[in-house]
């Protein structure tokens, strides 16, 4: 009980996260037998064509980072609770990390299929665009100062750049049917021919998958910030009593 | 309504005096813009013909970079004397401290352009055969988005010890819409002046990015300023 009263109580990790990771360890392997194993060969691109059920599963869960960056920093200006604070901020960081992983995984397979690493094709330069807008806004994060300010500065960013993704869709669609004509489908389900059965359950398999990583990521990041949180109470304790 | 007009006019008109009393914000700008137009000119040759196709992009270019410099001072040269504090407690709304920035840059950037605009004309040799009333119409709603997000950021920024590196970092990537809209339509207006049809949709979508992010920033400006 000593460590309540000093404040150093380092948050317990539950245990239905315990049990998500396990869940998603075998998952993943289940995912990684039907991608390498089970799920045919396309028949132009050939192995390269693997990399896509990674990269759409990836675009899908930056998404739905930056969506849950956008919910929680209007729910932390209305209710000022550090939680929401500390989701948003590491939402946004995970959602960071998967957009590097689509605009990687992104010219590996343009290499192959248009046989070059990167066009100032639409979508490219939309992601493009929304990767350095959360850069910008874990940037406002890393500032000096109070948390509190911080937070409410970030959050103010988080709707502010929501706005903005969009926007950025529609002007480049714009753009692109009146100057220039779509040359490239994004997906094989989209230049015609339709995607195989199985292709397609290995694909949705995936998205289930890498969103049950995202989950498990946050809650290991809302973890992390809360026992920094602790030390961080803790050093203000001793602090305290060496100044007394 | 009236009262939050006539504290914005107010704090535009203190702005603009103190400018004009010491002229640092607008000649640094000019100066900028100057020196910008110089380095294009060993970048693009102005004798060739080519270099028609750069110009659009070259005046918004210059607008950006040079409308950062006068971004950055507008709520930096508040810190002084803690005006900025004076400013929060004063008993006007927050929205309207929003919007007499928001003037004042935008008045700023709009002298430094009328300037900048025609010397660029005269140095690369290009001679304006577009729809002159259009092309001021791009402008201005060019400049009133960039100014409008501006202004909000700045004011962010300025919360920052290291505000300078900070606002051009957060401001990119939120203008590049209205960036790529801008430069589109500017080109359509002054080079393909056959696909005059695609324009409508560039105005219209740089009117909505305007007055979204106008709507918003106005809004949302109470937050940033609390102390």
């Amino acid at each position: 009980m000593k460590e309540k009263e000093i404040g150093l109580l380092l948050p317990k990790q539950s245990t239905m996260h315990r049990f998500l990771v396990w869940i998603l360890i075998i998952l993943m392997s289940v995912a990684l037998y039907l991608v390498f194993i089970w799920s045919p060969i396309e028949k132009v691109m050939g192995n390269v064509q693997k990399i896509f059920y990674f990269h759409v599963g990836s675009a899908w869960v930056a998404f739905l980072a930056f969506g849950v960056v956008f919910v929680y920093s209007i729910l932390f200006l209305m209710k000022r609770k550090r939680s929401y604070d500390m989701i948003a901020g590491t939402s946004a960081e995970i959602g960071v990390l998967f957009t590097a992983i689509v605009l990687t995984t992104g010219p590996i397979w343009g290499r192959s299929a248009w046989n070059t690493w990167w066009t100032w094709e639409p979508r490219l330069t939309t992601t493009l665009i929304l990767f350095f807008l959360y850069l910008a806004y874990i940037f406002i994060r890393r500032m000096d100062g109070a948390w509190e300010k911080k937070a409410r500065l970030a959050a103010v960013f988080g709707i502010i750049s929501f706005i903005d993704v969009p926007i950025v869709f529609m002007a480049i669609r714009w753009w692109n049917s009146k100057l220039h004509p779509i040359v490239f489908g994004d997906s094989p389900n989209q230049s015609g021919g339709g995607i195989e059965g199985e292709m397609l359950v290995t694909l949705l398999f995936c998205l289930g998958v890498i969103t049950l990583l995202y989950i498990v990521l946050l809650q290991k990041g809302i973890y992390i910030e809360k026992t920094k949180l602790a030390v961080e109470n803790y050093k203000k304790h001793i602090q305290e009593k060496l100044m007394k | 309504m009236r009262a939050l007009i006539k504290a914005a006019l107010a704090i535009t008109w203190k702005d603009l005096y103190a400018e004009w009393k010491t002229k640092q914000v607008f000649s640094t700008m000019l100066i900028f813009s100057g020196l910008v137009i110089v380095t294009f000119s060993f970048a693009f040759d102005p004798t060739n013909n080519t270099v028609r196709a750069v110009i659009p992009g070259m005046i918004w270019v210059i607008t950006i970079f040079a409308g950062i410099l006068g971004l950055n001072r507008s709520f930096i040269s508040e810190q002084y004397n803690d005006s900025l504090h004076g400013l929060i407690v004063s008993p006007i709304d927050p929205s309207s401290i929003y919007l007499g920035k928001f003037l004042s840059n935008f008045i700023i950037v709009l002298f430094v352009q009328m300037i900048t605009i025609p010397l660029l004309f005269i140095l690369f040799d290009y001679k304006m055969n577009g729809n002159l009333l259009l092309f001021l119409i791009v402008l201005f709603l060019g400049s009133v988005g960039f100014i409008c997000v501006g202004t909000f950021l700045a004011a962010l920024s300025a919360n920052s010890r290291s505000s300078e590196m900070l606002l051009p970092i957060i401001l990119f990537p939120v203008i590049s819409p209205i960036v790529i809209a801008a430069v589109q339509s500017t080109r359509i207006i002054l080079i393909q002046v056959e696909e005059i049809e695609s324009l409508f949709s560039w105005i219209s979508l740089m009117a909505g990015y305007d007055l979204l992010f106008f709507v918003f920033c106005f809004f949302l400006f109470e937050f940033i300023l609390e102390v």
